[in-house]
């Protein structure tokens, strides 16, 4: 029996190339210290990526509507911290219960429905709660967004010009966020989400509550992209009617498919090129650089059918 | 596709097989024993409980479980961690997020003993096993889930015959507590296998008894085996 305990344990157990991996991440402290603005965008984006997995990658939810709990994050920070509290961490977990509510509610309606509805309906949530916040402008700032928002010291530094404070930050929140899932998904309850991704008519006969499963994962995920949006609130000081929009929940499910559904790294891989390639091509070109993102994402979808890390897998053993 | 007039009884350990003609109502029965339809009219019990309102995954907690005729599986799990699932899943275990699957030992080796029984190997990918391991992963998921009652759908169905006869032999070693009820068209292997027999046709149920009283019953012959042995 010793065997088929291995069986898991070898699929928890930490790779270098992970180790490797996270230890790159402080590289931009030393080689790029002055792209630490883009690197603090990079993992706000990829923790963003890293809560649309969850329920995309892991338990086969399609989301078109992600943003609504980026925003509601966003939001509840930024208020947070104009009106009553600037120090970060309090933001943070405001943030996160106010997404997770939100996430919890929508569940009720998202986890009766599949395919086509459930893209409609979460394209159709997302653009209610966007029109809601643009016309409660007395609230939001509509769309000239939410001023005056002041962000406190966190353990005593400022969030500087550089954006050093703003990386550390965001990095620290993506990697505790990242641990978190990553114990999720190697849990009882992740194998139950594969297992519904896998075969939704096998789970309730072997007894399984898809739909409870399902609730969780989908307010799990809201609380981590509420933690995301709390970050990009924290780390600009404002928080714009775009944190809602259509745009960045397209965006995110681009991302993700970019980099590779369904692999934990696959959102922070897809951030990292798609940033990157947003902040060079909109260099060169601010009308164009999405021709590329699109060219990209077909190629990936026409030739890497598991995102980008999937195509590399090949050459590396696989994680889950 | 309906069933009407079903009055039916399966006293515990016997061992029932349903035949009929392509569409007598054979998977709709069992589609309603189970909770996937839901009946217009009548009752369901199962030990004496009515479970008539209740969903198919609380009908499994119950004790009651099923296979499908085309596989209904996980494809990318593999075969251990679907038969592992299905334990947690009855032991109330698989909404914990917050340990890791090695520490659920006990979960881990009562499913690898459900495969050995069954000789199906437990770390390959599903989709990679050939199909009649396939078949015989159909009944570990369900026997992990410790059922009372077993329904399988055509076990054997898209089964080389040769083959056939170790997957049945397999579930005839299974418990004698445990009540079956197969669905199957093979008469060799109904035969062999079941100790009652229930005939269904356009929807109800023409006829159900012991095998040799099945096999001399004239509306039998008439409707079903005289249309194969024709």
């Amino acid at each position: 029996m010793e065997s088929a305990n291995r069986h898991f344990s070898e699929k928890v157990r930490w790779r270098w190339l992970e180790v490797a991996f996270w230890l790159c991440t402080l590289l931009p402290f030393v080689v790029t210290p002055n792209y630490l603005s883009l690197a603090s965008q990079i993992a706000i984006t990829a923790l963003f990526a890293l809560s649309l997995d969850l329920i995309l990658g892991y338990a086969g939810i399609v989301s078109l509507g992600h943003a609504a709990f980026f925003g509601v994050g966003a939001y509840s920070a930024g208020l947070l911290a104009k009106h009553y509290w600037g120090e970060p961490l309090a933001g943070l977990v405001v943030a996160a219960v106010a997404a997770g509510i939100a996430g919890y509610a929508m569940s009720h309606i998202v986890v009766r429905f599949r395919h086509l509805a459930l893209i409609m309906l979460t394209l159709g949530l997302g653009l209610l709660l966007h029109e809601a916040a643009n016309s409660a402008s007395g609230l939001t700032g509509g769309a000239d967004g939410l001023q005056g928002v002041r962000v406190g010291t966190l353990f005593g530094f400022k969030f500087d010009m550089f954006g050093r404070t703003a990386y550390a930050y965001s990095l620290a929140v993506l990697f505790v966020c990242f641990l978190v899932s990553r114990r999720i998904i190697h849990s009882p309850f992740g194998l139950a989400l594969r297992g519904i991704r896998e075969n939704a008519t096998r789970m309730p006969a072997i007894g399984a509550p898809s739909r409870a499963h399902l609730r969780k994962a989908y307010t799990i995920a809201a609380v981590i992209a509420g933690i995301a949006g709390a970050l990009l609130t924290h780390t600009t000081s404002t928080v714009s009617l775009e944190v809602l929009s259509f745009q960045r929940s397209a965006d995110v499910l681009v991302i993700l498919i970019l980099g590779g559904a369904g692999r934990l790294y696959g959102g922070i891989i897809g951030a990292v090129i798609y940033m990157v390639a947003r902040d060079q091509f909109s260099g060169i070109n601010p009308q164009f650089w999405y021709f590329w993102i699109g060219l990209l994402l077909v190629m990936v979808v026409m030739f890497l059918p598991n995102g980008i890390l999937g195509g590399l897998s090949r050459f590396f053993p696989p994680k889950t | 596709m309906v069933a009407q007039d079903i009055a039916l009884e399966l006293p515990q350990g016997v061992r029932f097989a349903l035949i009929g003609p392509n569409g007598a109502g054979k998977t709709t029965l069992m589609n309603l024993m189970t909770g996937m339809l839901a009946p217009d009219s009548g009752q369901i019990f199962l030990g004496g409980e009515e479970i008539t309102a209740l969903r198919p995954h609380h009908r499994v907690k119950k004790g009651l479980a099923r296979t499908f005729q085309i596989n209904t599986l996980f494809p990318q799990l593999s075969a251990l961690e679907s038969v592992t699932l299905a334990v947690l899943e009855r032991d109330g275990h698989a909404h914990n997020w917050w340990r890791g699957l090695p520490r659920f030992g006990a979960a881990i080796d009562e499913a690898q003993g459900i495969l050995d029984s069954l000789k199906v190997p437990g770390t390959r990918v599903t989709r990679e096993l050939p199909y009649g391991q396939q078949r015989l992963l159909e009944i570990a998921l369900a026997l992990a889930t410790r059922p009372r009652v077993l329904l399988l759908d055509e076990p054997a169905a898209g089964v080389p015959k040769d083959e056939s006869a170790a997957l049945f032999d397999a579930i005839a070693g299974l418990s004698r507590e445990l009540t079956i009820l197969f669905i199957e068209h093979d008469m060799d292997v109904v035969f062999r296998f079941a100790s009652k027999i229930i005939v269904m046709v356009g929807g109800r149920i023409l006829v159900q008894g012991a095998p040799d009283e099945i096999a001399r019953d004239e509306r039998v012959r008439e409707v079903y085996l005289g249309k194969t042995h024709a």
